[in-house]
């Protein structure tokens, strides 16, 4: 029957690829001294903290017009706000691809309602004249006896007081209403301006294109194209103020409370047609036209999932995470060596290696990819137990099955392990291509499940390769498993040879 | 376990046999009985949908010896309209769930909660669901669910053999109807977590059948060359010979599945360990059950249709052997044949 058997390598060294694992451990593990990196990053459900997960909601029949860059600048306006409450590790991350992302939010600590109100607000675009400017440190007492024309007592002291330096005065809040006079810095923190009411929004910009003005040398310019609704308004808007005196002939475009350019208007505009020149460089063009592109199409965002996880049901969760996963590798490990005996002790090896190679890789992952360790994460580590496991559980009986043929215990290993190489393959391509497609269709904490679930499986993998079966092959050459003894888990009994006789 | 052992080495070598392929229609009448009764509770009681599907607020408070009066009072004086779901978890926390509200409402619960309880407003842990969060969770694990079928349909049909792959795929949309219609029936909650354990089940249910046809495959690799077995006869002492294996992978693989669902249910009272390992656990038991019972006679089945199996099936019955085509054949005439029309399975590589 062993006719068309594949020729067995006997040169299978199976010491040295047992000491190649131990050298790829031993580097991941200096690796990971190298780096740092001291304790596996917790997700917030572990360790308490805030987390929104916002949708972005499209308008019926504006299905086409979200692109990805606009959600990228949702993103980025979304990081600013977040980044002004100023707690270590928040994380602001798009998840998903194209123009259906969501937006995943994490603040850890204590401060929920505020992240809450924080990101619930779109950002808009708006065109307002500029009614005074000065630079961004708070005026000297003298310097605020100038208030600007036509404008409060009120907000001219404001104006005054307002220190474009804080970090907290960087934040966007989407609290500016339109028909208010505003103070707000720009983007920089090195200007703070006095506002007037938004007299153009940016829904009624039609197109924004950076671009590269050949004939006067290397001048990045940005192209403005306003609607109908947009071009009399701004047509209005620059006729009235071209030929104000200095700063009130300036329009500021302002994002989400920011001020983020304020070209003077040096004609007026009626065409619809606008360019904004300056010493841009690249990069600065392709910025403002992505700023006014996204405001051509406000995007707003339904919250679709908000969670507030206390620091004491955080440790809780890791606790019962933990315990499971102490009491699930417990009872594995009790049923390997009940039903293979001394074989079990090959399985309770590899689990110890499996386990230790996922502890290092969630360490550097932590830092490589900010990798986070979740209650769903720990759920698919453990589940993954079984999975590893199994794959032992189909060599093992392979190699018995082997051996009921009539073989050694040391060809059986080998011959087995041809059989039984190809079924592991399959199965935890299987495997693998769930936690793949888990991990694409899912939203939230649950794609950590089906991370540490793939990431396992390739665990699986590696060690039933490098470990397991290099390690049967040497047990199978002591005398101990050779001569059948009882407890070995390969006697003539244990594989019902025996009774094969007295049947 | 010696006793088990020993039996594996039986089964393997064709002694002792269980008749998987011949009583199929036995299996195909019980399973068809699980499903006809998961689509009677999927349609008359319907899945319990968690707020994540439906939108709507949970709060969860953690204090000692928590009351549903104090929640409900609470819940009144924070003037909340509609029902709101209380329950009290373990023997420390109460929750507290609602319908969809607005940011100031979720505020006033969260205070009145926190006054009520005389806790500290951050202690209480909260989740917010948009209405529309539910069809997106929804529509993500549908698209997840074609896509595995697609896929893994692809790659079992080149890796094993395309009809194998039919049969597989028919076994775990067995057990997927029928772990979803236990929920119907049972009336557990339905969350993300029990959706992502529904999908996983996918994945698991296709280990243990992969492990069968691989086996099905190398014992039936050149059966047409020889008369000494039908196709059915040789799938038949697949499954005998990988039941060993099946039940030892599964018994592997529901121990810390278990262990998840004693701690999640135990010590935490609810949440993704509970929601996650409970639709495992029962996904798990049907998925076996149904790469032994489902899975191979559906493969055998299919099979059987070829004409050269028809061939060999006329060729082995000339022989004197007994068909185990349709259930019309005792079961007993195949037992008692032994191991000798099956001494040393030539037909094997």
């Amino acid at each position: 029957m062993s006719t068309t058997n594949k020729p067995i390598k006997s040169s299978s060294r199976p010491a040295r690829t047992l000491a190649i694992l131990a050298l790829v451990l031993v580097a991941m593990a200096s690796l990971v001294f190298i780096q740092g990196a001291t304790s596996v990053r917790l997700g917030l459900d572990l360790r308490g903290g805030t987390s929104v997960t916002l949708q972005p909601r499209i308008a019926p029949g504006d299905e086409g017009k979200v692109t990805s860059e606009a959600i990228d600048q949702a993103v980025s306006i979304i990081r600013q706000r977040v980044n002004s409450l100023g707690v270590a590790e928040s994380e602001v991350a798009a998840q998903g691809s194209g123009t259906n992302r969501q937006i995943v939010i994490s603040v850890p600590g204590d401060t929920g309602r505020r992240v809450v109100e924080l990101v619930g607000q779109t950002a808009e675009l708006r065109f307002r004249q500029v009614l005074a400017s000065a630079s961004g440190i708070p005026a000297a007492a003298d310097a605020a006896a100038t208030p600007a024309a036509g404008v409060s007592a009120e907000i001219n002291a404001k104006f005054a007081a307002l220190d474009c330096t804080k970090p907290e005065n960087l934040q966007g809040t989407g609290a500016d209403s339109p028909t208010d006079t505003l103070v707000a810095c720009d983007r920089a923190g090195g200007t703070k301006y006095i506002l007037a009411p938004a007299e153009v929004l940016g829904r009624q910009i039609s197109k924004a294109a950076a671009g590269l003005d050949t004939q006067a040398g290397s001048n990045w310019f940005v192209s403005l194209t306003f609607n109908g609704e947009g071009t009399s308004a701004f047509g209005a808007l620059t006729t009235r103020v071209t030929s104000l005196p200095e700063p009130t002939n300036q329009v500021a475009i302002v994002l989400d409370g920011l001020v983020v350019s304020a070209p003077r208007i040096t004609e007026a505009i009626p065409s619809g047609n606008a360019q904004i020149t300056g010493s841009f460089t690249q990069l600065e063009a392709q910025d403002l036209a992505n700023v006014l592109k996204y405001g051509a199409l406000p995007l707003a965002f339904d919250r679709g999932e908000v969670q507030q996880v206390s620091p004491t049901l955080g440790a809780d969760q890791l606790n019962a995470g933990l315990l499971a996963g102490a009491l699930g590798l417990l009872l594995v490990v009790i049923f390997t060596l009940l039903y293979y005996r001394a074989l079990g002790f090959v399985t309770v090896g590899s689990l110890a290696i499996a386990g230790g190679m996922l502890y290092l890789l969630f360490l550097l992952l932590g830092e490589w990819i900010g990798f986070t360790l979740t209650l769903a994460g720990i759920a698919g580590a453990i589940v993954a137990i079984g999975v590893t496991a199994d794959s032992f559980i189909v060599y093992f009986e392979r190699v018995r099955d082997e051996m009921r043929e009539g073989r050694t215990l040391r060809t059986a290993a080998e011959t087995g392990w041809v059989r039984a190489r190809r079924t592991i393959l399959v199965a935890d391509f299987v495997s693998l291509i769930a936690a793949v497609l888990l991990y694409v269709f899912s939203v939230g904490g649950v794609r950590g499940f089906a991370f540490t679930l793939g990431l396992t499986t390739l665990i699986d993998l590696i060690i039933i390769f490098w470990f397991t079966k290099p390690a049967l092959v040497l047990v199978s050459r002591s005398k101990f498993f050779n001569s059948g003894h009882p407890l070995s888990g390969f006697s003539s009994k244990s594989l019902g040879m025996s009774v094969a006789k007295e049947a | 376990m010696s006793k088990l052992s020993g039996l594996g080495g039986r089964l393997y070598r064709g002694e002792t046999s269980v008749n998987f392929i011949g009583r199929r229609r036995r299996w195909y009448t019980l399973s068809a009985v699980f499903v006809l009764l998961s689509i009677g509770a999927l349609a008359l009681q319907g899945l319990h949908l968690g707020i994540e599907f439906k939108g709507g607020s949970s709060f969860t408070v953690t204090t000692q010896n928590p009351s549903v009066t104090q929640a409900r009072a609470a819940v009144a004086e924070a003037g909340v309209p509609g029902e709101a779901i209380i329950q009290v978890l373990g023997d420390n926390k109460v929750r507290v769930q609602t319908g969809a509200l607005e940011t100031a409402q979720n505020n006033a619960v969260q205070d009145a909660l926190a006054a009520k309880f005389s806790v500290a407003v951050a202690s209480i842990d909260t989740q917010i669901i948009g209405p529309s969060w539910g069809k997106e969770i929804t529509r993500k694990a549908l698209y997840g669910l074609l896509g595995f079928l697609l896929v893994v349909m692809i790659y079992l049909a080149m890796a094993l053999e395309p009809k194998m792959a039919f049969a597989a795929i028919v076994a775990v949309v067995h057990d997927v109807f029928i772990t979803v219609g236990i929920y119907a029936l049972v009336g557990f909650d339905v969350t993300p977590a029990t959706i992502i354990g529904f999908l996983t089940i996918l994945g698991y249910s296709l280990y243990d059948t992969v492990v069968v046809f691989d086996k099905v495959r190398e014992n039936t690799k050149s059966i047409t060359s020889s008369s000494t077995k039908t196709y059915s006869q040789a799938v038949n002492l697949a499954v005998n010979q990988t039941i060993v294996r099946s039940t030892n992978t599964s018994i592997v693989a529901l121990l810390p599945v278990a262990s998840i669902l004693f701690v999640g249910a135990g010590l935490l009272g609810a949440g993704t360990l509970k929601d996650l390992s409970l639709a495992l656990f029962i996904g798990l038991i049907v998925g076996t059950y149904s790469s032994i019972f489902i899975a191979p006679p559906v493969l055998a089945q299919l099979r059987e249709k070829e004409p050269a199996m028809m061939a060999l099936s006329k060729r082995v019955n000339a022989r004197g052997g007994v068909s185990t085509e349709a259930s019309s054949t005792p079961a007993a005439a195949i037992n008692g044949r032994g191991p000798r029309n099956q001494p040393k399975r030539k037909g094997r590589k």
